[in-house]
């Protein structure tokens, strides 16, 4: 960045640390900084206010970003998103769960809202570039003339996994400020800085359902679950009946809590029939999969996957690289193989292909190949 | 200020420091009957224009309540009225909420035909707080006072701008504001005319005549009446000066920009109120691009940004989803110059072009 034309960058601020000393790191490197706290739902959408909250946006929240800035002596703005966000994040949310997938909001939520919606506000209010707190890294390969995406410095912290769905003009106006650093190192510069939110807690449940309770926010949306889907039928391997359930959305592959099927064994949720309204349950073994196919793919790195190539593929959040191949097929779609087989690989969530550190590209699991062993 | 520290006397005490306060309070008191020509006991001092609207409304609502149990109001009234309405119609209340035409206006034809045999309270504002547009309150006051029906006023953005009178008018209650006429905010106040009762909202102590409890907030009364005297004072300047500022903002914006549309009526309007839309440009970007570059405009939605509704006056309006998302109002004061409104055509010159180049890039 050229030292006498001051970039303007839009930081998406949600009040915690991360983003606290991402809007401070830029406002120190010179650049003329935006702070934005997006407002994504409210109590009357999603039901569960337990602390009986402001009905609005979450306060706390607004507040933490707003005195950081007034510290910076930055501005900061609150923008509306909730008809954006329930179209693209909250109704995919719940019409993945009705087709017995298992979704990622989150990343749904960078793809579309982030690096869709907040990246024209951005243009809109005059801004070059958008910032936001994860821990991720973004550079430029002249050679390939391709934005990157890499894995952030601290491997515990890495959140590459759910940025997967950005664009080449989405990377190429992206600052990561926080991906250079260890989770450590952020809160010492927060403190440093006298940023309230240096001792804040990071938050773990999905945004819009503050009370975690699922089930509560699937019945409110889809008010049918309490009488059309119960009673469904819980099978195991063989087809034979074991049992029934409550409602085939309140499963996910791999669950094994909450099942109520008593046989000896563990026995976990191995597939689930959505048309049928059917779960079947096996053993940990039946969970293995050698494979998946992966639709919607975004290639970053690349502009697009010609023949095979070999990469650690991430089937969940936290789960480490999985040694597999990638075959391009004929209608986009990625088949992915692997080294050794992966347990519940889950239709609905995120496989991210990497190669050391660089996000080769992404996509969402549609179907897994059962491992036969 | 001398009431928040050498006279900090309690007004409803009995020694000597709380009678100093009480001679305060009274002194705003009549300084804003002078403004209205009202009686002192018919002041009543609150927290606010919410307060004294919501006093006005509830309190007529419980003191019929049981034998009147229909009130008559406008669609576009600010949120204290309209809440505290829809507060009643869930306490037994029936509302009927009169359409304004395509300028905002209410006529006062349709609020005679909406008045009932059981209709105890008529609550029309004076001017439209988002758009300006000046009601004909003495006509619909007057067909109220014919009824025999009670007749309420929201006068927070006129009092001090254009000339009041509550006995000409025939106006039974009226509500004020402190921060709209450039006086303290947490201020406001009732006038209720002499010989008119209503219950109480605020219980406790016996203050304002036993018409609202709590101890009185001397140094907000006596900014309130001192800024009331001001604006009275230079109203008819301050008439002439925002008037011109006005209706240059809106002509030099309509010269430079195309495709641009006045939200309200051209001449039965406030002074120091613009409210146009621009199409092509979201609201709330112009907003937020408008503040970056030093410019602090509104656009009436509930929160501070956003393109969820638009507020219920431009609905009211029944404007185009296209205009009603793109409207800003632009709020004048006396302390604004020729260069400030030349400047902000410029900025805004650039900040819709901008917006709707990109808007057509998108599509």
């Amino acid at each position: 960045m050229e030292q006498n034309i001051k970039e303007t960058v839009l930081v998406a601020m949600s009040g915690g640390v991360d983003s606290s000393v991402a809007a401070a790191l830029l406002h120190e490197r010179g650049y003329q900084v935006i702070g934005v706290t997006m407002n994504l739902w409210d109590y009357d959408r999603v039901g569960g206010n337990l602390n009986k909250d402001s009905g609005c946006c979450s306060v706390d929240t607004m507040d933490d970003a707003r005195a950081v800035c007034h510290k910076l002596g930055v501005p900061h703005y609150m923008v509306n998103f909730r008809e954006e966000f329930e179209a693209a994040v909250t109704d995919n949310f719940i019409s993945e769960y009705m087709d017995g997938r298992t979704p990622n909001p989150c990343v749904r939520c960078n793809t579309y809202i982030k690096w869709g919606v907040l990246l024209q506000k951005a243009e809109e209010l005059g801004a070059d570039k958008i910032a936001t707190g994860h821990y991720a890294r973004t550079t430029f390969d002249e050679e390939s003339g391709r934005y990157l995406l890499k894995q952030g410095k601290d491997g515990h912290k890495d959140q590459s996994y759910a940025l997967w769905g950005i664009r080449q003009q989405g990377l190429e106006r992206t600052l990561f400020p926080v991906g250079e650093f260890t989770k450590p190192e952020i809160r010492q510069i927060a403190r440093n800085l006298g940023l309230r939110t240096a001792e804040k807690k990071e938050s773990q449940e999905i945004c819009f359902i503050p009370d975690n309770d699922y089930s509560r926010y699937l019945k409110k949306k889809r008010p049918e679950l309490e009488t059309h889907l119960q009673d469904g039928e819980i099978l195991d391997e063989q087809d034979n009946l074991l049992g029934v359930h409550k409602g085939y959305p309140f499963y996910t592959i791999g669950q094994r809590k909450g099942v109520g099927i008593a046989t000896g064994q563990p026995v976990y949720v191995t597939e689930i029939d959505a048309g049928n309204n059917r779960i079947k349950v096996g053993s940990n073994n039946d969970l293995l999969h050698s494979g998946l196919v992966a639709e919607n793919v975004n290639w970053i790195s690349i502009a697009a996957l010609k023949e095979g190539i070999e990469i650690e593929a991430k089937i969940r959040y936290n789960s480490p690289g999985a040694h597999a191949w990638l075959q391009p097929k004929s209608n986009g779609n990625v088949e992915v193989r692997f080294k050794e087989p992966q347990r519940a690989v889950t239709s609905g969530q995120s496989v991210v292909f990497y190669q050391d550190d660089l996000v080769i590209g992404g996509g969402i699991i549609e179907s897994s190949v059962k491992h036969q062993g | 200020m001398p009431c928040f520290s050498a006279n900090f006397g309690n007004a409803s005490s009995v020694h000597s420091f709380g009678q100093e306060a009480k001679v305060a309070l009274e002194e705003a008191r009549r300084q804003i009957t002078a403004v209205i020509n009202a009686e002192p006991s018919e002041i009543v001092f609150t927290s606010g224009g919410t307060e004294a609207d919501n006093l006005a409304v509830k309190g007529t609502a419980q003191f019929f309540s049981g034998r009147k149990t229909h009130i008559v109001t406008s669609a576009v009234e600010h949120h204290a009225v309209l809440y505290a309405c829809k507060y009643l119609e869930k306490n037994g209340f029936e509302v009927t909420y009169v359409p304004v035409d395509k300028f905002g206006l209410v006529s006062p034809d349709k609020v005679a035909q909406a008045i009932r045999e059981e209709t105890c309270l008529v609550s029309i504002m004076h001017a439209n707080n988002e758009i300006g547009t000046i009601n004909p309150i003495p006509e619909i006051a007057a067909l109220s006072k014919d009824r025999g029906i009670l007749f309420h006023t929201d006068a927070v953005q006129t009092l001090g701008k254009i000339p009041i009178d509550v006995k000409e008018m025939n106006i039974d209650m009226l509500s004020i504001s402190g921060h709209k006429i450039y006086g303290p905010k947490g201020i406001g106040a009732l006038y209720i005319r002499r010989g008119i009762q209503i219950e109480k909202i605020m219980h406790g102590g016996k203050h304002e005549r036993d018409r609202r409890a709590g101890t009185e907030n001397i140094p907000g009364a006596v900014g309130l009446g001192k800024a009331a005297e001001i604006c009275s004072r230079s109203m008819e300047k301050d008439r002439v000066k925002l008037t011109e500022l006005r209706d240059d903002l809106q002509r030099k914006i309509s010269d430079i920009l195309p495709e641009v549309h006045l939200n309200g009526h051209e001449t039965k309007r406030l002074p120091g109120i613009l409210n146009m839309s621009f199409p092509g440009a979201a609201s709330d970007s112009l907003l937020l691009s408008l503040d970056l570059k030093g410019i602090a405009v509104s656009n009436g939605s509930a929160c501070s940004s956003g393109t969820i509704e638009p507020s219920h006056v431009l609905k009211g309006l029944k404007l185009s989803k296209n205009l009603a998302n793109s409207a800003i109002r632009f709020s004048l004061g006396k302390e604004n110059t020729p260069e400030e409104i030349d400047v902000t055509v410029g900025v805004l010159q650039e900040i819709v072009s901008r917006l709707r180049g990109l808007k057509r890039g998108r599509n």
